[in-house]
């Protein structure tokens, strides 16, 4: 891949809550239609970083662009251009499939016949298609997963969050949801992926590894593995964790 | 408008489907009018009256019999001597221990007067006062008899002045015609300040409630959808309510309906809007459900729905002015049995209406997108 236009800025970004800085001066560009990976340990934090740039959290100072959109100033613009997948699941358990589709569709000011059009596409993508009018919350957990990360995307934004988006999901599924993602990016959405699995690690095109709220080291997975003479990620986590 | 129709219809087919609704919408008003107003009375049925009578004279067991033939007295006779009395005051048995001492009769012939004792369980200083002016009147009666034998017969012409009440609006003085409106408001207030509040903590208990924070919804478009429902079951709880009590206690409705349910619907607004608002300000339904109760509470036992607020102290009665309850209860009452039409009730309106728009904007602000 080779980079283009930044679609994610961040200059200086720090989070305090209260003496505990969450995140120490994060810099870091993410170009647009790259798979871009946060990781690290838990209490690292990816989280507070990600949702600062969701504008679910405001960061304590520092300068972002997200989307082309001023974090502090365009706040709700950045939010009608990304999606969001969060590592607590959050579509309407009392929703059938159907339902949580309409809903999201429609907040995001899809039209009709646009929303039904894609609905169509993904539920058969996913072979969900028989269980349209089955509530989520009688789906199993792997599916569900594929589920809120389809609805994330619907409506075709320039970026997604994903925060731990495979937690507790067996390998096959994690595969399945790699799949996803992959073709998420060949429709021309860069994906801002956390997670904690290095196999994981291996499917971006850049990853930034975290420890303490600070990015350690920044670059795609061969380089970080020839500079840190590591066979995988997981070797490369370790030695710099070490 | 279309964001917010599609919000809406979430949240309808969330509230519709929730399976503990049903009981809520339906029981709930049920349990209120068929308990609740019976309950809530003031209304003094039958005193347990004591009697010792050291005297045993005609004037005496006269006036027992004068005070046994009131149903209003439930009386215990033959008691041998005032500790008698007192022991059974001291047990809960009585209410009232009426003590005759001896020489009454000689007492009011010779001297002209004569001193009955009268002891009283004044735990409840309003029952006491009501049943010992009660038991003031059926001797004072006795006494007027007395009084006319003695000077002279019927025949003597005695100038006494006599009131003739006539009261209005609740001729009869049934006391469930008064309750039966202030439990109705209770009702739609328990409706709204809960239930709307309730909702949203849920969603952010289960998460949910960030996934709408990253999308393009706004915070009234968010606030109204969690109202509307709520106002709608308050509405309709609030027809459903007025027809127990219609059926079950034939309430008068003399006022207008579209303006009795126009103004509930402001109150809703406004309770929907607290509860909402407190909901903001909690991160559990735990902590949701406390202050949206002391709240209620507070606003009950203030309301005038009880105890009338002109005997509140003066404070008190001033704290009423940013009371809903207190504005929605004289509403109720005033447009139910007196039949006030708009202009009667216009300064409780507009109160109402300020509230209303100033805490469903307290509320909006509140809600954060942003943590």
């Amino acid at each position: 891949m080779i980079p283009s236009e930044p679609v994610i800025t961040v200059r200086n970004m720090v989070k305090k809550f209260g003496d505990f800085i969450a995140n120490d001066n994060l810099n870091f560009e993410v170009y647009k239609g790259e798979i871009f990976g946060f990781i690290g340990a838990n209490g690292a934090g990816k989280t507070t970083a990600i949702r600062i740039l969701c504008g679910l959290s405001s960061p304590t100072s520092g300068e972002m662009n997200v989307g082309g959109f001023d974090i502090y100033r365009q706040t709700e613009k950045i939010k009608q251009n990304i999606g969001y997948m969060s590592q607590k699941f959050s579509l309407y358990e009392d929703l059938t499939i159907n339902e949580n589709i309409r809903f999201y569709g429609g907040v995001y000011g899809m039209n009709i016949a646009e929303r039904k059009l894609r609905t169509t596409e993904m539920l058969e993508r996913l072979e969900l298609t028989a269980y349209a009018n089955r509530k989520i919350g009688d789906l199993p957990l792997g599916w569900k997963q594929k589920l809120a990360f389809s609805i994330a995307i619907l409506h075709n934004p320039k970026i997604v969050f994903l925060d731990e988006p495979t937690g507790g999901v067996d390998p096959i599924t994690r595969r399945q949801f790699w799949n996803l993602i992959y073709e998420a990016v060949e429709k021309g959405i860069t994906v801002f992926v956390t997670t904690h699995y290095m196999d994981e690690a291996e499917y971006c095109d850049r990853v930034s590894i975290m420890a303490e709220g600070k990015i350690v080291a920044l670059d795609t997975p061969e380089a970080l593995k020839k500079q840190y003479n590591a066979a995988n990620m997981d070797e490369v986590f370790l030695k710099i964790a070490r | 408008m279309r964001t917010l129709f599609y919000i809406l219809q979430k949240e309808f087919t969330q509230v519709f489907r929730n399976k503990s609704m049903l009981p809520i919408i339906f029981v709930m008003p049920l349990v209120q009018m068929l308990i609740l107003v019976f309950a809530a009375t003031n209304e003094l049925r039958q005193v347990d009256l004591a009697i010792v009578d050291y005297d045993h004279s005609t004037v005496s067991r006269e006036m027992i019999a004068g005070i046994a033939g009131n149903p209003f007295f439930k009386v215990r006779e033959n008691l041998a001597n005032s500790q008698e009395a007192e022991n059974l005051l001291m047990r809960n048995k009585i209410d009232l221990a009426l003590i005759i001492p001896r020489h009454m009769d000689k007492d009011l012939t010779t001297t002209k007067s004569a001193q009955v004792q009268v002891l009283v369980d004044a735990i409840n200083g309003n029952a006491a006062q009501l049943s010992l002016a009660y038991l003031s009147s059926v001797i004072g009666e006795y006494n007027r008899k007395v009084v006319i034998s003695r000077i002279g017969g019927e025949n003597n012409p005695i100038k006494t002045i006599i009131i003739k009440p006539t009261y209005w609006f609740n001729s009869q003085l049934n006391y469930k015609y008064y309750m039966a409106p202030g439990i109705l408001v209770v009702l739609i207030t328990v409706v709204g300040m809960l239930l709307g509040g309730m909702n949203l903590v849920r969603e952010k208990e289960l998460g949910t409630i960030e996934q709408i924070n990253v999308t393009p919804i706004k915070k009234w478009q968010f606030i109204a959808g969690k109202l509307l429902p709520f106002l709608v079951i308050g509405l309709f709880d609030l027809a459903f309510g007025l027809l127990v009590a219609r059926l079950a206690f034939a309430i008068p409705i003399r006022g207008s309906l579209p303006l009795l349910f126009g103004l509930a619907s402001v109150y809703l607004v406004l309770v929907l809007s607290w509860g909402l608002f407190i909901s903001t300000i909690s991160d559990t339904q735990q902590q949701a459900t406390f202050v949206s109760f002391f709240s209620l509470i507070v606003f009950i036992m203030m309301s005038g729905l009880f105890t009338p607020v002109e005997s509140m102290p003066d404070w008190a009665q001033k704290l009423d002015f940013i009371n809903p309850l207190y504005y929605f209860v004289k509403i109720m009452r005033s447009v139910l049995l007196k039949g006030s039409n708009f202009s009667d009730i216009f300064n409780e309106f507009a109160a109402l209406s300020a509230f209303a728009v100033s805490i469903f904007g307290l509320a909006i602000f509140r809600y954060r997108k942003t943590s």
